[in-house]
């Protein structure tokens, strides 16, 4: 018994000491879950939200890009597909197998799913199919009950239903770089696709909107269990152009094949009715991915499909030029319209002979004649009398030697060349030669077709400064009148007179590319310029014609012409790069052009005469001359 | 002499009925009950998987702690060598057969159902302690020759577990032994030398650590090191804790656990789902539960007249007790996570059938406390 009670009181102590022990562990524990669940709380809590709160981005609906009419030049298209969840399908190779005897799978489209299959999580939808059409979509959707885990979605993509002939104004979207990270978190959704070019890139914040979020509940392996709260963001602004696109195609259609440029403007408002460049390309095919062979195609064609000439191709405007040295002659006094200048067809000047376009000559012409046949040795003469920098002026108020502001990527300035340049950009002193070659629209001397129509405007509405916009203005949004440029009126109806005679008088170099019709009736200035310089040797035996010149040495063409001649409306300018002469090939093409948009304009006045009020409202503010 | 040994005849069934200490029973189910109810949670408020198990685990292990319970205490003292011998022989048996398990040889696959031996031993080792220090007289315990097979006892079967490799368990085991050796009366000088001896040797056992169980440690010490991998359990189990404040996210709506950024939330990590979902209150509750199953436990034994008896009720309260301590104290990040499971709460079976088979050894203490068993077998009690 003693030892008996000797071994409990051992064990009732040591007990205790355990017991006391434990007590003093279990409030360790408790103490812990009070510090984690009371103290730290908050910031527990915080990150249970974090782990199981997701944000998702919700791609806003792009702006669609409308012309003056509110025709659809770009647009969001319903993108049928077909996606796969790997986990709702039994057999993936054998769902594909099925979905093959629906639609065409080529074996890499196949293997290229399995991979995705392989990667992603089961419950992550892989893109199987793009892009289908609305009866392979609906065969699919028909068939789906054998189809396990293939979903019919629809989607949404840039859609341009135009096609090339908007291919430069209103450019493309395509997958962004990592240059075109803003920190606009939308911006990195994957597969989202921003503005490159054109309208989409320059109202490309407009366009875009803002993006919605969606914050969903996530478990461990990221699998949205429910949404939590939605905020569905702006959609894009849709933007409106003053394009007209009816004009546009027809336009682009007419220039055809060549290399070649044109802009066609209201003289009044500004507005650019057409603005192509040729060739084009499918913008389609940028949003979608160029294939290299596509790229290199586009790259490697020597009349520059990329380019937006109509704003970016700078070219010597040549005769059209002299527009510009008889304005300025007129207007600094420098000559009367009566001044007489007699052409034998070349003059010696320093120690060079300089020629006219016509090797026997005019004989003796005054101003109006020279511009209606446009004769070199003419405005050879007026061109050292007035002095390149007073020329360079004249230029500059009419809109030449400097971007438009028109809004739209990669528009050039030009050059109009002066003394105070010369000596700034080559380091040398400017010679009187020059001012005589610059006086034909040649040498330094380079504009775009933009630039040109602006110029032709500019003096066919009496010499008001109107700016070319692309944009059309909001719909109640006050226009002020553009600001006259001072030119006297004397000076600008002698060279509307000149311009008259090129195209209604029989000698008149565009004579042959007259409209006949008296109301339609343009008025304009050829140009021709020279890309080569023409040597001595070929002077004395005969110059070849362009079509025996290699592409490259041909001569460009252009044509410069407002219409109607009662009472203008509309000035266009064409450029066509090594396209020959500018009254042969240039002239009918404008002619064309002018005819078009006035015949349209009727058509729509006869058919419905309250958007032709509308459309006419802008032409009765100037209508002074 | 009957294998039960010899009939009491002052000790009735009906005595018997009423010497169980049927309040520890009513909080063992209770605990299992709410154990039920978290993993009805943790399915997603689903009987399937995990409930259905459980339970029937649950009616297994009842029926045979009852039985235990109701088998005279002198039956366990004989048994108490063989039983150890047992699972001696089936923790060789893992050696050579074992069906690896999550990395490590843990089960032998008995056909019907697989077994964990080393679950066994847990009970054995007590028993046979229990058994041992009965046998030894108070003044033969301070001498350092009667320690030499308890040792051997202790040692054996952990270095067999730590080959299995089984830290978690080798650690149970030891510092089970430990407190039956340091209940017994063992000199407190000896274990001053042990604790010093065992600080002394972490450097060593670090190299015969596997490269698991060192990640283990490291990622306690620091769990940021390593966020996505080892470290993330124990971040995402002190998230859920800490998110669920003091009134938890309520019942079936444990962010943490139902959306699966808890791992193990079955098994090892389930008492965060208890604390994320209930929060501190549900916490504290629990804990408190088993606060009362252990003071049961030490009463039990505080009654009980014999050493036997004692030691063998306390050695199972204290082996529960840090089954609790160890598993709670890992998932709120305070010691590195072993794989103990919180008793009567995780998903298993052989877990849920050794404690119920232990708490049968507990009841059988309270139910025969009355009955004398002497120090050696043929002496009388006095």
């Amino acid at each position: 018994m003693k030892r008996e009670s000797l071994h409990q009181k051992t064990f009732t102590r040591r007990a205790i000491m355990l017991g006391g022990l434990q007590v003093g562990l279990m409030s360790v524990l408790a103490g812990r879950l009070y510090y984690l669940q009371v103290v730290q709380s908050d910031r527990y809590s915080l990150q249970s939200d974090e782990n199981r709160i997701n944000m998702r981005l919700l791609a806003p609906r792009r702006g669609r890009i409308l012309d003056r009419f509110g025709v659809e030049l770009a647009g969001n298209q319903q993108n049928f597909r077909v996606v796969l969840i790997a986990e709702q399908a039994e057999d993936v190779e054998e769902t594909l197998a099925a979905l093959e005897r629906i639609i065409p799978l080529t074996a890499y489209e196949k293997s290229k799913v399995l991979r995705e299959v392989a990667r992603r999580r089961s419950f992550v939808p892989v893109t199987v199919a793009e892009n289908l059409s609305w009866d392979e979509f609906a065969r699919i959707n028909v068939n789906s009950p054998d189809l396990p885990g293939l979903q019919p979605e629809i989607g949404e993509s840039r859609f341009y239903p135009m096609g090339e002939p908007f291919s430069h104004v209103v450019g493309y979207i395509s997958a962004v770089a990592v240059g075109d990270l803003t920190g606009d978190p939308v911006l990195e959704l994957p597969g989202y696709k921003i503005g490159k070019n054109g309208i989409e890139k320059s109202r490309e914040e407009s366009l875009r909107g803002t993006a919605g979020v969606s914050r969903v509940e996530v478990n461990a392996f990221g699998r949205v269990i429910r949404e939590l709260a939605r905020n569905e963001g702006d959609p894009g602004e849709d933007i409106q152009l003053t394009l007209d696109a009816e004009l546009q195609r027809f336009v682009w259609r007419r220039l055809g094949e060549e290399s070649a440029s044109a802009a066609l403007i209201d003289i009044h408002s500004g507005d650019v009715l057409s603005l192509v460049s040729s060739p084009g390309f499918d913008p389609q095919a940028f949003t979608v991915g160029l294939t290299g062979a596509e790229w290199r195609s586009l790259t490697q064609d020597r009349r520059n499909p990329l380019l937006n000439k109509a704003i970016g191709g700078q070219y010597p405007p040549g005769s059209t030029f002299k527009l510009v040295v008889a304005l300025a002659a007129l207007e600094t006094g420098v000559i009367s319209p009566d001044h007489k200048v007699t052409c034998t067809g070349k003059i010696e000047f320093g120690n060079r002979t300089f020629h006219c376009w016509k090797r026997i000559g005019h004989g003796r012409l005054d101003l109006l004649s020279a511009i209606q046949q446009s004769c070199d040795i003419y405005f050879y003469d007026i061109a050292l009398k007035v002095g390149v920098d007073r020329i360079a002026a004249m230029a500059e108020r009419l809109g030449l030697g400097a971007t438009t502001g028109i809004g739209l990527l990669g528009e050039k300035p030009g050059l109009i060349p002066t003394k105070a340049w010369k000596q700034a950009s080559i380091g040398e002193a400017w010679r009187k030669s020059e001012t005589m070659i610059a006086g034909i629209g040649q040498g330094f001397v380079l504009t775009t077709a933009l630039q040109l129509a602006v110029m032709t405007a500019r003096i066919a509405n009496g010499g008001s400064a109107v700016q070319p916009q692309i944009v059309a203005p909001v719909a109640d949004q006050e226009r002020a009148p553009a600001p006259s440029l001072g030119i006297s009126r004397a000076a600008i109806n002698i060279v509307l007179e000149g311009m008259n005679r090129v195209s209604n008088s029989p000698r008149g170099t565009g004579f042959r590319a007259r409209i006949e019709d008296a109301d339609f009736a343009l008025a304009g200035k050829s140009g021709t310029s020279q890309v080569r310089r023409i040597s001595k040797a070929e002077r004395e035996t005969r110059v070849l014609r362009n079509d025996e010149r290699a592409w490259v040495e041909r001569d460009h063409a252009l044509f410069v012409a407002y219409a109607p001649v009662k009472k203008p409306r509309y000035a266009a300018a064409v450029i066509v790069e090594h396209g020959g002469s500018g009254s042969g090939v240039a002239a009918p093409i404008v002619r064309d052009i002018l005819f078009e948009v006035q015949r349209l304009a009727a058509d729509r006045a006869a058919r419905n005469p309250l958007a032709g009020t509308v459309t006419e409202n802008s032409a009765s503010e100037g209508s002074d001359g | 002499m009957s294998v039960l040994g010899d009939p009491d005849p002052h000790l009735t069934f009906g005595k018997k009925l009423r010497n169980n200490s049927w309040g520890l029973v009513l909080l063992l189910c209770a605990t299992a009950g709410l154990g039920f109810a978290i993993l009805y949670s943790v399915a997603g408020g689903s009987v399937d998987p995990w409930v259905t198990r459980q339970a029937a685990r649950f009616a297994i292990g009842f029926t045979l702690m009852m039985g235990v319970a109701f088998v005279d205490i002198r039956f366990w003292l004989k048994a108490a060598y063989p039983f150890y011998a047992i699972s001696l022989v089936m923790l060789v048996g893992v050696e050579l057969v074992g069906v690896t398990g999550q990395g490590a040889q843990r089960w032998v696959d008995l056909g019907i159902f697989n077994l964990q031996p080393s679950e066994m031993m847990k009970l054995s080792l007590v028993m046979v302690l229990a058994r041992y220090f009965h046998g030894l007289a108070q003044d033969e315990i301070g001498k350092l020759r009667w320690l030499i097979v308890p040792t051997f006892l202790t040692v054996v079967p952990v270095i067999l577990v730590l080959r299995e490799p089984d830290l978690g368990t080798a650690i149970l085991l030891l510092a089970a032994a430990g407190m039956v050796v340091w209940l017994a009366g063992a000199r407190w000088w000896l274990f001053a030398l042990i604790l010093i001896a065992a600080i002394a040797s972490i450097p060593i056992g670090w190299e015969y650590m596997h490269g698991y169980q060192q990640e283990r440690i490291l990622t306690f010490l620091n769990p940021e090191r390593d966020p996505l991998g080892a470290g993330y359990h124990i971040m995402q189990s002190k998230i859920a804790l800490g998110s669920g404040g003091i009134w938890g996210k309520g019942f079936l709506l444990g962010t943490q656990s139902q959306l699966s950024f808890l791992p193990e939330k079955q098994t090892d990590f389930i008492f965060t789902t208890l604390a994320e979902e209930l929060g501190l209150a549900g916490g504290l509750m629990l804990l408190a539960l088993y606060t009362v199953i252990i003071s049961i436990g030490f009463g039990i034994a505080f009654r009980s007249l014999n050493q036997f008896s004692r030691l063998l009720a306390l050695g199972i309260t204290c082996t529960f007790f840090l089954y609790v301590f160890i598993n709670v104290a890992m998932v709120m990040g305070l010691v590195p996570v072993v794989g103990v499971p919180l008793p009567l709460i995780s998903y298993g079976g052989t877990a849920m059938v050794t404690v119920m088979l232990g708490f049968g050894l507990v009841l059988s203490v309270s139910i025969h406390r009355d009955v004398p068993i002497p120090r050696k077998p043929g002496l009388d009690a006095p």
